[in-house]
């Protein structure tokens, strides 16, 4: 007979009892007040606890933020901060106060310097620096919250939970929450008696906070047709003349830079009188971009599936359902999760900026005094090695790679970086040495932030001309193929004549003229869409931008 | 401010009947280009520009026009605001086609 040991299996439920037993008294049916919410922390949290405090690419539990920060220190301490976002300055308060200590992360845009400095004076003990979808995948592994506190539109006394066009995350979540025993506390801009739909079912959470202003948003995929340039105009005809069209791309995921933009804005345009329509560019894993709106309104564009939502496009989305994912109530259904899923496997391609990329290919945004983490471009711009369907751009592309073994080719994804040159304040884009990397030595980081690896770049599109690096044999030729397009950068200067001059005669190299393009061509007339007020025109009117965009 | 003048032997007189041609803006990021005929196949490029000590680029930038276009028995006048140099050569090269268009 074999002893075992008496253990109880249910050690986390009778935890989540205790916990609720806690806050019992400040709850009214499942309902906080806002004035109540860092008595309620205080009551849920345990030193150590694994804390999910709702920070997405766009969409801030900024109430929830600011009761964390305001708790004592004395009760609430060492938490372990695990979310995707970090951008309000109460994340980082956090880890000032000492109510938290440790931090797994994905992305921090407007905190880049700030967690920098923390980590630098050792405030922050960082766990490690994640893609969106690798952060969720921890979430059901090895860095399941204890407690979430999440945002929503509005709330039913039952605890059901309308996240409206901003679902984003919550329900990746609340799902690795609530069925691991844990607690979610959702703050909602109003408590309601009837919701338009259900996002997340009321027995999932626990707590229910009205807040006194609605949650916060950033645009953050709004770009101005009005600050495009001729130069990325140039660059816009060359990828869809010499990729898209080369290729026969039809679902793709777009990055947020204005060389993007540009392309969505040629579509109906230049991309039309290329007889392109139906070939390219039908199915898209994209953010609400407004500058893709000239484009859906041609009728170029199948459908599209969002990972949030974007300011001022919600009425022009909810008119569009053919277009969009939309709920029973009409309004977007974003999810994070879900498509960067569909990024990662179901995309053919991905074309994004960056800031720097080295003499390998391999990219960076990281500069020498911030780390903005890598949100989702590793997934998109990533070959799936998962991948099992066949598509014919994407065959086309495994087989310009492959070094003749045609019977067991795979498939590539193609991987697409658009960048001038040189950037802001003339910092050269191409280098010999990525900034994350003196980062990194500075930070003793075990990895050097890439946000895309050289070997899954397939493409680099400058003004200069298109780098194909799928059809390059040894390392010296893709070092000479990215010299090729890296203009008078230093390293574009360094280049080796004759080799790159072989490298053009073998289509590694294309410049404008080899695709024939006349770079009279390259003006704003031949963006679909000028301005912002252009684009509200295209919309019938639907598109309401941010009065930050509005000019007239 | 800084000006220089840029001397350029090109392989054939560039074509079309269009005495003269301007193109590109003045402004900041931006310049202007005044291309003009002149005898035999040099080309003589007269640069201002706001922005001082990127002569070696400047001239990496012409020596490749040249060798792309051939403008041959033009002389070139940039009035240049602080522009990149992938917006120079693009002004350069628009400036060239519309010079040798049929007007």
């Amino acid at each position: 007979m074999i002893q075992t040991e008496v253990r109880s299996w249910d050690r986390q439920r009778t935890a989540r009892h205790e916990r609720l037993g806690r806050a019992a008294s400040l709850a009214k049916g499942k309902q906080v007040q806002a004035s109540d919410a860092t008595a309620l922390l205080e009551a849920l949290l345990q030193p150590g606890d694994r804390v999910c405090l709702e920070g997405d690419n766009q969409k801030q539990a900024d109430l929830l933020a600011r009761a964390l920060a305001a708790a004592d220190p004395a009760r609430v301490h060492d938490l372990h901060i695990v979310q995707s976002g970090i951008v309000l300055p109460e994340h980082l308060e956090i880890f000032e106060r000492g109510i938290a200590r440790k931090l797994d992360f994905s992305y921090s845009g407007p905190q880049g310097a700030s967690i920098a400095r923390a980590l630098n004076n050792g405030r922050i003990e960082l766990g490690a620096i994640h893609t969106y979808i690798e952060l969720f995948a921890r979430y059901y592994m090895d860095l399941t919250p204890h407690v979430a506190l999440i945002a929503a539109v509005q709330a039913d006394a039952q605890g059901n939970l309308y996240t409206g066009p901003n679902t984003e995350d919550t329900p990746t979540i609340v799902e690795a929450t609530a069925f691991k025993s844990g607690i979610v506390v959702a703050q909602v801009n109003r408590i309601v008696d009837r919701l338009p739909r259900v996002d997340i079912p009321g027995d999932q959470v626990d707590f229910i906070i009205e807040a006194d202003r609605p949650f916060y948003v950033e645009p953050l995929f709004t770009r101005d047709p009005a600050s495009i340039t001729e130069t990325q105009i140039l660059m816009a005809m060359m990828a869809i003349k010499g990729i898209y069209a080369e290729y026969g791309v039809k679902r793709l995921n777009h990055g947020i830079g204005f060389g993007t933009a540009a392309i969505e804005l040629l579509l109906p345009t230049f991309a039309e009188r290329l007889g392109l329509k139906g070939k390219i560019a039908t199915h898209w894993a994209l953010n609400p971009h407004p500058t893709l709106i000239p484009a859906i309104e041609s009728g170029w564009v199948e459908q599209i599936h969002c990972f949030g939502s974007e300011v001022g496009m919600d009425a022009y989305m909810a008119a569009r359902p053919d277009i969009y994912f939309t709920g029973r109530d009409g309004t977007l259904r974003s999810n994070r999760m879900m498509c960067q899923n569909a990024g990662l496997y179901a995309c053919d391609m991905f074309i994004g900026s960056t800031l720097q990329i080295d003499l390998d290919g391999n990219s960076s945004t990281v500069t020498p005094d911030r780390i903005a983490g890598f949100g989702g471009a590793p997934n998109m711009g990533a070959d799936a090695h998962g991948r099992r369907h066949a598509s014919d751009s994407w065959l086309k592309a495994g087989r310009e790679a492959s070094d003749g073994n045609i019977a067991m080719t795979r498939g590539r994804k193609l991987v697409v970086q658009i960048v001038e040159t040189f950037g802001a304040g003339m910092a050269p884009t191409f280098v010999e040495r990525l900034d994350s990397v003196a980062l990194a030595e500075k930070l003793q980081l075990e990895l050097v932030p890439v946000m895309i690896y050289g070997d899954d770049v397939t493409h680099i599109v400058t003004e200069e001309g298109i780098a194909n690096l799928l059809l390059c044999r040894t390392r010296e030729e893709r070092e000479q193929a990215i010299r090729g397009v890296a203009g008078y950068t230093e390293v574009g200067r360094g280049r080796d004549r004759a080799v790159v001059q072989k490298l053009r005669e073998r289509r590694v190299i294309r410049r404008p003229e080899d695709l024939g393009l006349n770079p009279l061509d390259a003006t704003r007339h031949l963006l679909a869409a000028r301005s912002i007020r252009d684009l509200v025109g295209w919309s019938k009117d639907l598109y309401r931008p941010p009065s930050k965009f509005r000019n007239w | 401010m800084e000006q220089f003048t840029i001397q350029a032997e090109a392989a054939s007189r560039c074509g079309g009947t269009r005495p003269s041609a301007i193109i590109g803006v003045v402004a900041s990021g931006n310049l202007e280009i005044l291309l003009e005929r002149i005898e035999g196949t040099g080309c003589a490029i007269e640069v201002a520009t706001s922005a001082t000590g990127f002569r070696p680029i400047w001239e990496a930038v012409i020596a490749d026009f040249v060798q792309r276009t051939s403008p041959g028995g033009l002389r070139i006048s940039i009035n240049d605001g602080g522009a990149r140099p992938d917006t120079v050569s693009l002004r350069l090269m628009q400036g060239v086609r519309l010079i040798s268009e049929v007007p």
